[in-house]
């Protein structure tokens, strides 16, 4: 009797859960660790060294429209890389966010040819491989362009030839920093000054017109400041000297087409979050807000836009993160950023798999920070639901 | 670090607001859609305008200045890239064998969800059981298809035999013929239906490589090798990707890590990088004592290996959205937690992300484009080839041969969506 209860309460070894739990999980490590010393195993058998030292050699390549110079160190070209991705990544997203609501809005217009127009846009950017757009985009150029001895120039803000592009920027002289920081301040006030108003308003009634007032703020000390440091900002302007552009921002063919090819590509699919989001706002929620006697135009401002940007917002950070990782298609177009430079290394002699690796511990970084920034934004902007 | 995919998924947009059901004269209608304002008039005038001298444009350089010799010529580098011509009955074969498995599966699926939806739907509307007439039918077709059908009609306007145009129309018969059979099958039969696409699958797949060494699978090029590779990459990413999904929802701490940490790590870097370092690392994977895969393998292993992370979330997501009552009914009624798994979560689960998974099989179908940076022959490496032939050289065709390329993407992304959205509605996905 003793032994029966004995055996019925402990199931044999092999149909305990607890036993068959921690087997598991141990067999699933096990393979996973021997899988991993392998590979290592394997690649030390064939002279294959995961070693980084490399990085501390010299490169021995100039990059266009950098200060790298031969003589520096591998890390510092795999670093000059990272900084032309992050340089287009950033450019392309605020382009992207532009134009992509813009057409998305444009879907919705009530006005049938920007409907139409808007969605064969869409349909057409959405449907073709970023790749593509990207390499077309520099074909066309090529194909199309005057070269830069009869570079077009629009009114004194962009310069556009075969091998150079140059767009208007602001150049500073010294003073341009502390410019900078009277502008900080001023948004500071404002956003200050907003703030108080706000209280004012819900205290008292009194409309609170932060927008007027703050904007006032930051006007003025951008008209003070200017005079008082004896205008520290000026515009540059792009011209063509001999066979390159002066002035302004200089680009190489390779960089707008990247930049291009993304925006186009990307900002397809922004338009479409930005209608589906407009759209995912309940009808009841308009029509509650007519009945409260909002005109059209407040509605979409305090009512609808609102939420629509709740909803739109984890998915266009997604996208950001899509068109961060695809500036490395690049590489097609031989532009120099962080996959472009490690394949240039990699054609310099110096050690594929460890280059490579540090390539990808880049563009992971990069990546998990917008996941970041995208988890502390989506928590933010979380709807607290009793 | 890790993201929601539940709230990261692109929303799920209504279809087009509805035009108003009243019928408009013309004149009404320009009111109401072009003229309604001031402001709306000017924008009407200023947009067609600019729309119109983009499309007067656009069709003068496709029927007119372009000049498409470069395609025509080059249209088997496009097609098959270097595959020997005296083996091309192959991917012929193989194409139909394909084309008759999916349609089949196509067909007994289609009736499978469809009989549900009628039950419901056919007391108050008595004409859907009706069924149209032919011409009607084929109409229908069109309007659905018409991405797909302009993409095979602007490849068969390059032919210079009539052999492809009679081979595609075979398939065509083949296809409606095996979609009609589909959606014949007995109801028990129904359920083995996807058996049949990888069957599909395995038998194309012998008649393409039977071929032995004639054909080897680095020489693989054109619209042939993205096909492959697509094909290839769902079939090996989606078992790879539902385990990884799995992983990540179980109660087991290392396999959840495990799992978390491949999906996580996979989704940060870009694909290149990844095809890169598969060239250079996948041949150490396995011993020295036998020959290292091909490079089409190793490139396949990566487009894998990248896509499975990211199904693995989609279907996590559909996980996520199954009631948790419908799991503690299952254990009531005694199922063992594989049969939970298998006949109550996962057919719910994957119901729900049909329509994001074919998104992800669109994405991956555009990814096979960076196979040209790898070095492959792919259709827009093919369309650099063919402007350095001596025929073609340095007469700016390059935008020309990259529109041919970038019309076959666009009409295979196209259509996969436009099925997708029309799943999704069918499936009434987005309205529960």
């Amino acid at each position: 009797m003793v032994t029966s209860t004995a055996t019925s309460s402990r199931p044999p070894l092999w149909r305990d859960v607890r036993v068959l739990r921690v087997t598991f999980q141990l067999a699933v490590l096990v393979a996973v660790v021997a899988f991993a010393s392998y590979l290592y195993d394997n690649l030390l058998a064939n002279d294959v060294e995961l070693d980084f030292g490399f990085l501390d050699q010299q490169a021995g390549i100039r990059l266009a429209y950098t200060d790298l110079h031969p003589s520096d160190t591998v890390l510092a070209a795999i670093l000059t890389g990272l900084r032309s991705t992050i340089t287009v990544a950033l450019l392309g997203i605020v382009l992207t966010l532009v134009l992509g609501t813009l057409i998305g809005i444009a879907r919705l217009s009530g006005n049938w040819v920007v409907r139409r127009v808007a969605g064969t846009y869409v349909e057409v950017l959405r449907n073709l491989p970023p790749l593509l757009a990207i390499v077309f985009v520099n074909a066309a150029a090529l194909a199309s362009l005057p070269p830069i001895q009869e570079a077009n120039t629009i009114g004194d803000v962009l310069v556009v030839s075969v091998s150079e592009f140059g767009v208007v920027t602001l150049a500073s002289d010294g003073n341009g920093w502390a410019y900078v920081a009277v502008l900080a301040l001023a948004v500071l006030a404002a956003v200050a000054l907003g703030t108080w108003r706000r209280r004012v308003e819900a205290r008292t009634g009194a409309p609170a017109r932060a927008w007027l007032w703050g904007g006032a703020v930051v006007g003025a000390a951008a008209v003070i400041g200017y005079v008082a440091l004896s205008a520290p900002v000026v515009l540059s302007r792009p011209r063509v000297e001999g066979l390159s552009v002066v002035g302004g921002a200089r680009m190489g063919l390779p960089f707008v087409a990247v930049l291009v090819g993304l925006v186009l590509y990307t900002s397809s699919h922004v338009a479409e979050i930005v209608r589906g989001s407009i759209l995912a706002v309940p009808r009841g929620q308009t029509e509650a807000a007519a009945a409260i006697g909002l005109s059209p135009g407040q509605r979409l401002r305090h009512v609808v836009l609102p939420q629509a940007f709740r909803i739109a917002t984890p998915p266009i950070i997604n996208q950001c993160l899509n068109l961060t990782k695809n500036t490395s298609l690049g590489v097609a177009v031989a532009f120099a950023e962080t996959m472009g430079v490690t394949n240039t290394i990699i054609g310099n002699g110096q050690p594929a798999i460890p280059a490579i690796l540090v390539a990808m511990g880049l563009y992971l970084v990069l990546s998990l920070s917008i996941s970041l920034v995208a988890n502390v934004a989506n928590h933010r902007l979380r709807l607290v639901e009793r | 670090m890790e993201i929601a995919t539940g709230t990261l998924a692109e929303p799920i947009a209504p279809p087009e607001p509805e035009p108003p059901r009243r019928d408009l004269t013309p004149a009404q209608w320009v009111r109401a859609n072009l003229a309604s304002t001031p402001l709306n008039v000017l924008l009407t005038v200023v947009v067609g305008l600019i729309a119109a001298w983009a499309a007067y444009r656009l069709l003068r350089w496709v029927f007119v200045t372009g000049d498409w010799a470069i395609v025509r010529v080059n249209l088997k580098l496009f097609m098959v890239g270097f595959y020997p011509a005296d083996q091309l009955w192959r991917l012929w074969a193989a194409g139909y064998v394909m084309v008759a498995a999916v349609a089949f599966a196509g067909g007994a699926v289609t009736v499978a969800v469809r009989r549900p939806i009628e039950a419901v739907a056919g007391a108050d509307t008595p004409g859907s059981t009706a069924r149209p007439g032919a011409g009607r039918r084929v109409l229908d077709a069109l309007h659905r298809f018409w991405p797909a059908v302009l993409g095979v009609i602007a490849i068969l306007s390059f032919t210079r035999t009539l052999l492809p145009t009679i081979g595609v129309l075979g398939a065509l018969v083949v296809g409606v013929v095996a979609a009609a059979a589909g959606t014949r099958t007995p109801a028990r039969l129904r359920r083995w239906s996807p058996l049949i696409v990888v069957v599909g699958l395995i038998v194309a797949l012998q008649i393409v490589i039977g071929g032995g060494d004639q054909t080897g699978w680095d020489d693989w090029g054109g619209l042939h090798l993205v096909v492959s590779a697509t094909v290839a990459g769902i079939a090996l990413a989606f078992p790879l990707g539902l385990l990884l999904a799995l992983g990540r929802r179980s109660s087991l701490p290392a396999i959840r890590i495990v799992s978390t940490g491949y999906i996580e790590g996979f989704r940060a870097v870009p694909l290149v990088t990844l095809l890169f370092l598969g060239q250079y690392m996948i041949g150490f994977m396995f011993p020295n004592t036998i020959e290292p895969p091909s490079f089409l393998v190793r490139a396949v292993i990566a487009i894998t290996l990248f896509e499975a992370a990211y199904i693995a979330e989609i279907v996590r997501g559909g996980l996520q959205a199954v009631p948790r009552g419908q799991v503690e009914a299952a254990q009531a009624i005694g199922l063992s937690p594989v049969g939970v798994m298998r006949l109550v979560v996962l057919p719910q689960a994957l119901r729900a992300v049909i329509p994001a998974m074919v998104g992800q099989f669109i994405s991956l179908f555009k990814d096979t484009s960076l196979l040209a940076i790898v070095g492959f022959f792919e259709l827009i490496e093919v369309s650099d080839a063919v402007t350095k032939q001596d025929a073609f050289r340095g007469q700016g065709l390059r935008p020309l041969a990259l529109a041919f390329v970038g019309l076959i993407y666009w009409a295979g992304c196209s259509t996969m969506s436009r099925e997708s959205q029309r799943l999704e509605r069918r499936l009434g996905v987005g309205e529960r």
